[in-house]
């Protein structure tokens, strides 16, 4: 790529076969989810025993690694080659946390808190839950020494880093004011509400009750209180995964668009991994469009068609050659969005994707997006039969 | 309104990636063509709206951000949880935001509180915000704002998004919320509301789009356009695009066309030209099959080009007039 020289290019090969956890981020619509599959499937035709966690994968990509649906459990893709093993699923948020308030809940407890209204809202829909759990997934997925490299897709927004943020919110939320005027009906047994409370906090409870009713707040309170109790556990799991995450054998892949867009974004992920010192491998650039015929400029290219359409003359030249003179220009135009990108964020390194006319629908497919990543290099020779 | 007469919430979504926030601020400017006043929001804290007007992040004030063909006016809000909570306690409790319940409120961390830990409560006081800008009236009865565009959360969230009364209830039966939830409920699922869909002429846009669909219909969410981003003209004759698309494109012409164009025509050149063709024609026979799947929806279809650049305002009015002629307004 003119101009880009300096921009070193990220070696898939090595980091799937270097790291024991790769982390795919991005903004949604660029092709993460299937970028995932593919490192996953190129690192299991490495060698290697690989699982990856996809969060929401479209019913077709399931399909394309033959499986007709993700569920929670992993569950083996059939059809490789090469000395690996690829599992996949797909994450199940409730399901993770629901096991999560049994494991750490105080005997007994556990029912209480699943049945809890506000435990059921937080648990299917609470922002930062998918993320959070996406996480606990990982760790869990880690601990069973069944994989030698586990491939994690996150949700397609910002706050895909927010598990990043995740001990650190539980303490704040902990700690908080209104968690402990939660905490102090049900510590005084649920029968006096905030008897012994200050003037200003008598005038914020009734606007409270007067807000959301009483036994709302009720079934609030006994939620805090449940969920005080497991918070502990929860702290130390949420500090283990992100140690973890900084851990050596941990690498993050920011995926992108060349549109501006998703190269702002990926700047904005590629900043925040770089503050929190968390390991980043580097940038796939998804979509790439490139020509062939790069040597013919958009303008001379336009400019022939021009000329021809004067003359009324080869119809099929004429718009062969407007074909060229989009595809130059918007090739041009991405390029140049990369290297903006480049120079803001030098030592970045870089591998581009080039543009497919439709979506993936088979493991040949993925392996093919997987080959690309690699900078074309095909990952394992198809076994000869004997 | 032509083609949506009597809907005053225009409602965006799309899976993301599809340009949602650009078609709403088009539609808004479209609506506002010849005069209207029409509001278009945003719920998402991301300030779309105000990159795409270039324009200053946008306060919690409904800010005129356009003037439209014809003497309209768009205004925009980036509809905050948090002062919308802080609205709602002043319309209906007549606590100011400035006293001392109010502050009280947010000295507590209360309204960070509610607004987080039940994600419910928090669209309930977004999609509200919403409702009170369509309802809102003037001295005269008239309403404030002839139309109001919301650039909604993307398909994946949307039915559960506006289906709020659904994500209350499991919190509470009775109540204040449940009343409020319930009065947002009835102008969604009122005539007054349509939801619309952008989407690519791509595989997993045209999915997703089907599947909002599904979905909005079974919790009696109106349905309104499918709004199709970023068309190309194919540029080859449908003869040469079948030719194309099976590799058999008249390479001998094609080269005979070049050099009567003054080009050098190598075998190289022509076969990259072919394979570009090739590229073309099966990405539009792509598009052809998204644009089945989407006419069997049978809703009311509009086309926007794709724009050669990055979309800034020259390009937005562009696309809204583009939607004022295929008669959306």
């Amino acid at each position: 790529m003119t101009g880009m020289t300096k921009t070193p290019v990220l070696d898939i090969d090595r980091t799937l076969l270097g790291s024991r956890i790769l982390v795919c981020c991005g903004s949604g619509g660029v092709g993460k989810t299937t970028t995932a599959a593919a490192l996953a499937l190129r690192g299991a035709e490495l060698g290697r025993r690989t699982v990856v966690l996809t969060i929401d994968p479209a019913r077709r990509l399931a399909q394309s690694m033959g499986l007709t649906e993700l569920d929670n459990t992993p569950r083996p893709v059939e059809g490789l080659t090469g000395g690996g093993a690829l599992d996949a699923m797909m994450l199940d948020m409730k399901r993770t946390f629901d096991q999560l308030v049994v494991d750490h809940a105080e005997p007994g407890k556990a029912d209480a808190i699943l049945a809890n209204p506000f435990y059921q809202a937080l648990s299917s829909s609470f922002a930062g839950t998918q993320e959070y759990m996406a996480m606990e997934k990982l760790s869990q997925l880690v601990s069973t020494g069944a994989y030698d490299l586990v491939v994690v897709d996150t949700p397609p927004t910002r706050s895909a880093l927010d598990f990043l943020d995740a001990p650190q919110r539980l303490t704040t939320f902990l700690d908080g004011r209104m968690v402990r005027i939660l905490l102090a009906p049900a510590k005084a047994g649920g029968k006096v509400y905030l008897r012994a409370v200050t003037a200003g906090l008598n005038v914020f409870t009734n606007v409270l009750t007067r807000i959301i009713g009483a036994d709302v707040l009720v079934d609030l309170s006994q939620f805090v209180a449940s969920l005080e109790t497991m918070f502990g556990g929860f702290r130390e799991r949420a500090q283990a995964t992100y140690d973890l995450l900084k851990a050596p054998g941990t690498a993050f892949v920011v995926v992108a668009a060349p549109e501006r867009d998703a190269l702002r974004e990926a700047a904005y992920f590629v900043e925040r991994l770089a503050a929190e010192r968390m390991p980043l491998a580097g940038l796939v650039v998804n979509r790439v469009h490139r020509s062939a015929a790069a040597s013919l400029t958009a303008e001379r290219s336009l400019a022939a068609a021009e000329a021809l359409d004067e003359r009324a003359d080869s119809p099929l030249a004429s718009a062969v050659l407007r074909l060229h003179a989009d595809r130059v220009a918007l090739a041009t135009r991405e390029a140049r969005l990369q290297e903006r990108f480049s120079r803001a964020h030098p030592g970045v390194p870089v591998v581009e994707v080039a543009a497919q006319p439709g979506d993936v629908h088979d493991l040949a497919g993925l392996r093919s997006v997987g080959d690309d990543l690699a900078g074309g290099r095909q990952a394992a020779v198809p076994a000869v039969p004997a | 309104m032509a083609d949506f007469p009597g809907v005053r919430l225009h409602v965006v979504s799309g899976k993301g990636g599809t340009g949602k926030t650009t078609v709403a601020a088009a539609l808004a400017l479209a609506l506002a063509g010849g005069g209207g006043r029409v509001l278009l929001l945003e719920v998402e804290g991301r300030q779309g709206i105000a990159q795409l007007f270039d324009v200053p992040p946008l306060p919690y004030l409904e800010k005129s951000v356009a003037v439209a063909p014809g003497g309209g006016e768009v205004y925009a809000l980036a509809v905050d949880p948090e002062e919308a909570l802080l609205d709602y306690l002043h319309m209906f409790y007549k606590l100011s935001p400035s006293g001392i319940p109010a502050r009280t409120l947010r000295r507590m961390g209360a309204i960070d509180f509610a607004t987080t830990i039940a994600p419910g409560m928090r669209d309930v006081l977004l999609t509200g915000k919403v409702k009170e800008s369509v309802i809102r009236k003037r001295r005269d009865g008239r309403p404030v704002y002839d139309a109001v565009v919301l650039d909604a959360p993307p398909t994946g969230r949307i039915a559960r998004f506006l289906n709020i009364s659904q994500e209350v209830s499991g919190l509470t039966k009775v109540g204040p919320i449940k009343n409020q939830s319930e009065g947002v409920m009835a102008v969604l699922r009122s005539p007054q509301t349509a939801v619309h869909l952008v989407t690519l002429l791509e595989e997993m846009p045209v999915q997703e789009t089907l599947d909002a669909v599904d979905e909005l219909r079974s919790v009696h969410l109106p349905v309104g356009a499918v709004f199709v981003n970023a068309v190309r003209t194919p540029l080859l004759a449908p003869a040469d695009l079948k030719a194309a698309e099976s590799g058999a494109l008249d390479t001998t012409a094609l080269a005979a066309g070049l050099e009567k164009a003054g080009l050098d025509a190598p075998e190289s050149l022509v076969a990259a030209l072919a394979g570009e063709a090739a590229d073309h024609a099966s990405r539009v026979s792509l598009e052809e099959r998204g644009r089945d799947a989407l006419a069997g929806l049978a809703r009311p279809t509009y086309e926007l080009p794709l724009l050669p650049d990055a979309v800034d305002l020259g390009g937005l009015y562009a696309l809204a007039q583009s939607l004022q002629e295929q008669g959306i307004a």
